[in-house]
């Protein structure tokens, strides 16, 4: 079973590819890709298991040695990022059923979801820096592709401004790679972080940090942080609701998930300089992502700019960099992915109940709605971190791995922002479920019954998760071990 | 050698910056293609321009050049391809549904000012 690395990447290619045959066969369509999706959930579930068992997981395709080929790593912070975006991508796949409509099913819908899931979590698993690029523009080519289809004004206008700072950014990460293969002459990750840190004896080279900072900038444009930021409102603003939960929930988690693999791997020599950087930038990335969650009357652009919160507050415990604030920046990452998932599926409820997202519009659906209001209402306490809730226990190591190392402007403000946050989502619950009861439009045949099981499934899942963490933390703390020592990961990948 | 084709990368970069900051749609596509004739070229150049036979086993030479950027650049080129053609389709569908390719109307926040 060496090969089970790599059926969380195989299962759903195939399953893409054969979908492509049932164009007009919605029905068949439909079921493919949920046994797909569960398949590929178990399996990502048993990849959990064996990491946990035998250590880090590492795959030499076509069995060529390491540094010469490509090697597909599972340690354990790739592990539970496949298994979390499996679910996510199952509750999203359930919820589409009723909402994306059958035009949009009829023209690839379903392939291009699959292929989505492919690049992510051939991203998540790779060993190679190039076949990292690879993996990110299956990623992207599918969402671009996710954000178009249906093709109405506002997402050709808003596809057209994603497309082009994705194109940018992905000449600069090409960039970054010939930059840094003619510095240390290999690909493989491994190979190059054993490359670096024998040029790193007397602290890093000045040309390495400079690719630390565009690999920064790469990934962060991405990831959606402080001042890369910009393409995000306007462009999640458009896709509808599944799509716009996959977006949130996977594709910043991706660019996070890079910075975190390059810096933890590549330049932890680096602490004076890079880390600094990432530190502000985290910093301000909370900061703006606040502002912009208060200033907004809109409830796609408040969860939107939550997006930019979390992405702050993980990169922040990434560039404190001791074993306290990585467990935290870990955990936060995977409550992040579900509660973003299941806020976007949420408002896409609220959204086709009353056919706006301008909260000045909603009130009082609390009254016929409760089953709504009240997972909405455990959602928005779990995002701002609420002690019994998965949001409470990521932040609380963050702020005390801060606090270890003495940065208390950025752990009080990482504690501040969370009142903020908590501002911001309740500004949802307060003004559109609380207030007096009024009628909408085409509210009679809204499928809230069917829809409201996706998101339910992710709030029980991140509840678990938060009463639960005592037996989680043995994985997460596994992750954050793999991540500060990387001579595990090297010797795991090159079997010296 | 890689001295000159930095300088040339360098110029096609800033022609590429240039015509992406421009108004008009298509000058930015020309952009991006430009952009990414820069990257191709700085993957080529970074890897050495050292002289040797071209990577062919049947040559039977002394040295060979490099063999991995230019699998690198072979892979590159064809997502850049695709990207490129998808967003060609996308700014014909735009002007079709929306009628300019000046970037300043298709700003966007109308809903809520």
């Amino acid at each position: 079973m060496t090969n089970l690395i790599i059926l969380p990447i195989l299962i759903p290619l195939l399953t893409g590819a054969i979908l492509i045959f049932l164009k007009n066969r919605i029905m068949a369509q439909r079921v493919v890709a949920t046994l797909s999706a569960i398949t590929t959930l178990i399996v990502s579930f048993l990849m959990v298991h064996k990491v946990r068992n035998d250590g880090i997981q590492s795959l030499n395709i076509s069995s060529w040695d390491a540094p010469f080929g490509i090697t597909l790593v599972s340690d354990m912070f790739s592990a539970i990022l496949v298994f979390t975006t499996s679910i996510v991508a199952l509750v999203c796949l359930v919820y589409s059923f009723k909402s994306i409509g059958v035009e949009r099913e009829k023209y690839y819908y379903y392939p291009v979801l699959n292929f989505l899931i492919v690049g992510i979590n051939g991203a998540f698993t790779t060993g190679d820096i190039f076949n990292l690029f690879v993996f990110f523009e299956v990623m992207l080519m599918s969402s671009y592709v996710l954000l178009v289809l249906g093709g109405t004004k506002i997402q050709l206008r808003e596809s057209i401004k994603y497309l082009l700072v994705n194109i940018i950014s992905s000449a600069l990460f090409v960039i970054a790679v010939a930059y840094l293969y003619s510095v240390v002459g290999t690909l493989n990750m491994a190979h190059i972080s054993a490359r670096i840190s024998e040029a790193s004896t007397n602290g890093m080279p000045g040309i390495l940090t400079v690719i630390a900072v565009l690999f920064l900038i790469v990934f962060g444009l991405k990831g959606a942080i402080f001042p890369l930021y910009f393409w995000m409102p306007g462009s999640y603003y458009a896709p509808p609701a599944p799509v716009l939960a996959l977006f949130g929930a996977l594709l910043t988690k991706v660019g996070v998930y890079s910075i975190t693999r390059t810096y933890t791997l590549f330049f932890y020599h680096d602490r004076d300089f890079a880390f600094q950087l990432l530190s502000i930038l985290a910093i301000l990335s909370v900061l703006v992502g606040v502002i912009g969650a208060i200033a907004y009357w809109d409830v796609k652009k408040i969860i939107i700019y939550n997006i930019i919160v979390a992405v702050g507050v993980i990169l922040y415990g990434v560039s404190v960099m001791n074993h306290t604030a990585l467990t935290g920046s870990v955990y936060y990452l995977i409550h992040d992915m579900l509660i973003k998932a299941a806020l976007f599926l949420l408002v896409g409820v609220i959204i086709a109940i009353t056919g706006t997202s301008n909260l000045k519009n909603i009130s009082g659906l609390i009254t016929r709605y409760p089953g709504l209001g009240w997972t909405f209402f455990i959602a928005a306490l779990a995002l701002a971190g609420i002690p019994p809730l998965s949001g409470f226990v990521g932040k609380l190591l963050i702020v005390q791995g801060g606090l270890e190392v003495e940065s208390y402007i950025g752990a009080v403000l990482v504690l501040m922002s969370s009142l903020l946050v908590l501002f911001s989502i309740m500004k949802i619950f307060i003004n559109g479920f609380w207030g007096e009861d009024r009628t909408y439009e085409g509210e009679e045949k809204a499928p809230v019954k069917w829809l409201l099981i996706s998101p339910v499934i992710l709030v029980v899942i991140s509840a678990l998760y938060g009463i639960g963490s005592e037996s989680f933390l043995p994985y997460i703390s596994q992750a954050a071990e793999t991540l500060l020592d990387p001579s595990i990961y090297i010797e795991a990948v090159l079997k010296e | 050698m890689e001295v000159l084709m930095s300088i040339v990368v360098g110029i096609l970069f800033s022609a590429a910056v240039y015509l992406m900051l421009s108004k008009s749609l298509l000058r930015i596509i020309i952009g991006t293609g430009l952009l990414s004739h820069g990257a191709h070229l700085l993957i080529l150049t970074m890897g050495g321009l050292k002289t040797g036979a071209a990577p062919l086993l049947g040559e039977h030479a002394k040295v060979y050049v490099d063999p991995l950027p230019q699998a690198l650049i072979l892979t590159a080129i064809v997502i850049s391809f695709g990207v490129t053609s998808f967003f060609l389709v996308l700014a014909y569908r735009s002007y079709q549904e929306l009628g300019t390719d000046d970037m300043d109307q298709l700003r966007g926040n109308d809903q809520y000012e």
